[in-house]
């Protein structure tokens, strides 16, 4: 038994001897190293791809609209006339659109994703269910469309209106919504939530005081980044019906309204190059617009992980 | 809507608290007959009936009795998955939560089966409190912890008040005292565990679970603990698992030995650990195997 031992122990690599070791790299090492380095340039020039396309795309938006860049763009209506045109009425239609679509579609997907994470039984059903909301995320948007244009403007007699936009595009982010407000309730660690039952609280209880209030950073991410994509959707609206040139300001949810992107577009196809230019400084505005929600929302996540309840 | 609820909760509760609870739990210990007497000369809290507990097919608990006497601390010993914590967590339905738990058998507090199926279980939670194995503050102040579970249960008198005498008989009073509203995320581990503790006694349960109350702790924490049990026993039941023999033997004044989902042996502290009847308990008391 103990010869076995022996002999296979003998049959281990030699080792290099103590005196000759100077902690230069031996063997293998210099083949290693040369992996590790060419890994980190690869993923380095990987991420210098996606940041230096952004930043060409934005200057060049931005030197091309920046003639047009200024509060009249804001304030005026469409024109025939690129020096007099103006976006006013596709920002008001989008902020009213975008405005119904996060009221109808934020509770819902919260609401469903506390429901299929914390009361759902664990099962087959709740299995078939997951799959398909995350297939319904995949689905492309013009899909969505076809959808709203047989359910809410013809079924529903809704027209192409503000709440026919706002329904079609709360359904194509209901999925991302439910999806990550999921996964942050689901990174909730159920410590706490025995905590809370062993202190004779129900479900509801621990719900509203400790997982929503923990999960909810995560849940505002995946919010911000649904109505992100909303606000740029052009392709369900135009199957909607919904016009790419419409000069009147919209005041009530049943009203005609047309949205920036759809804008931009009817713009950028004109055949005068000055109208291109406007489209650029209006694709400024929706980048700004983007921008800005996005910096809102990981304000209030930083403020609301650093708060003590 | 908090407020609504705990006012819902204390309302339909209220009057549901039987007066003179201890001579009732003796009472019905004696009537069903089939409880073994309890040691220790303390009236019957809790007793557990041919308690058989299941996850899907594998079988975790066998038919096991026992009885935990009011105002003592019970011990429950046993090598890793001899099935203690599951019996633990079937005291105060908190295996509920468990996917696939079956049970088979009683048990019973003061009286009424736990199982009975008018019997609410967020009720059962509310007498019978518990303490985890690793420290599970909730990620909001020491003040919030502590009043949290009162509030949503309808508490009508001084919160502030609650909060302190909870605190104090914890054992932890003097270190938080001037940052009640600091977050209890910032805790040491064993300030952490205390303020569990602390936590549950402010719900003024009859009976505290503890599920390997220090093994996340050092030596240091874990005797702090250890002290806190001994005043803790004038007021509450407290039944605790523990795998640190020495623990149980410091602290207890009965102890069970569960060894593979069966109840081996069942007796006071001293006799199990200096005289023990069966084999296997003299095994493991003495370090031979766990």
């Amino acid at each position: 038994m103990s010869e076995v031992a022996l002999v296979e122990h003998r049959a281990d690599p030699p080792r290099v001897p103590d005196a000759a070791w100077t902690g230069e790299p031996s063997g293998n090492l210099l083949r290693r190293h040369l992996r590790a380095a060419i890994f980190h340039r690869l993923c380095q020039g990987a991420t210098f791809v996606g940041v230096a396309f952004l930043a060409v795309l934005l200057v060049q938006v931005v030197i091309e609209g920046w003639s047009f860049l200024d509060l009249d763009l804001l304030t005026s209506l469409p024109s025939r006339k690129a020096d007099k045109m103006g976006i006013k009425a596709s920002v008001v239609g989008t902020l009213w659109v975008i405005s119904f679509t996060a009221l109808f579609s934020v509770p819902i997907g919260i609401a469903a994703a506390v429901y299929l994470e914390e009361y759902a039984r664990k099962g087959r059903l709740s299995t078939i269910i997951q799959v398909n909301i995350s297939n319904l995320a995949g689905v492309p948007s013009i899909v969505y469309g076809i959808l709203g244009l047989v359910v809410f403007v013809r079924a529903l007699q809704m027209g192409h209106s503000i709440l026919a936009g706002a329904f079609t595009l709360s359904l194509l982010i209901l999925p991302v919504i439910i999806i990550a407000s999921r996964e942050a309730i689901r990174a909730v660690p159920s410590s706490v939530r025995l905590a809370a039952f062993a202190l004779g609280a129900t479900r509801w209880q621990t719900v509203r005081s400790h997982v929503l209030p923990a999960a909810l950073p995560g849940i505002l991410t995946g919010v911000i980044l649904a109505v992100s994509r909303a606000i740029g959707e052009a392709a369900p609206l135009i199957i909607l019906g919904v016009p790419i040139y419409h000069s009147m300001i919209p005041s009530a949810p049943t009203d005609d309204f047309t949205v920036l992107p759809l804008q931009i577009y009817e713009m950028a196809k004109r055949p005068q190059a000055e109208f291109h230019q406007v489209a650029a400084a209006a694709i400024v505005v929706l980048l700004t617009v983007l921008l800005l929600m996005n910096a809102t929302a990981i304000l209030i996540r930083h403020r609301w992980e650093r708060r003590v309840i | 809507m908090m407020t609504e609820l705990a006012i819902d909760r204390g309302a339909s509760t209220a009057g549901e608290e039987p007066p003179g609870e201890v001579v009732d739990g003796r009472a019905s210990a004696r009537v069903s007959g089939r409880v073994p007497p309890s040691p220790l000369d303390a009236p019957t809290i809790i007793s557990v009936k041919d308690l058989s507990i299941f996850y899907g097919d594998n079988q975790a608990v066998f038919s096991a009795s026992l009885t935990v006497p009011e105002k003592r601390i019970t011990a429950i010993i046993g090598p890793s998955g001899c099935g203690k914590s599951t019996l633990l967590r079937t005291l105060n339905r908190m295996n509920d939560f468990v996917e696939g738990v079956r049970i088979e058998g009683a048990v019973e507090y003061r009286g009424t089966d736990l199982y009975d199926p008018k019997v609410d279980p967020v009720e059962v939670r509310r007498q019978i409190g518990m303490v985890f194995q690793k420290p599970n503050p909730f990620p909001k102040s020491i003040y919030r912890n502590i009043a949290w579970g009162p509030s949503i249960n309808g508490y009508q008198g001084d919160l502030d008040e609650l909060v302190k005498s909870s605190l104090e008989k914890a054992a932890l009073w003097d270190e938080v005292k001037d940052r009640l509203h600091d977050s209890a995320l910032a805790l040491s581990g064993g300030q952490q565990q205390r303020l569990c503790i602390a936590r549950a006694l402010a719900m003024e349960p009859a009976v505290i679970l503890m599920d390997e109350p220090c093994s996340a702790l050092d030596p240091v924490s874990t005797s702090r603990i250890e002290d806190l049990l001994f005043e803790l026993k004038q007021r509450y039941t407290i039944v605790i698992v523990t795998h640190n023999m020495h623990q149980a033997a410091r602290v207890s004044d009965l102890t069970a030995f569960f060894e593979n989902g069966h109840l081996i042996e069942l007796g006071e502290t001293q006799q199990i650990f200096t005289r023990p009847q069966n084999q296997r308990t003299e095994e493991y008391v003495t370090g031979r195997f766990g």
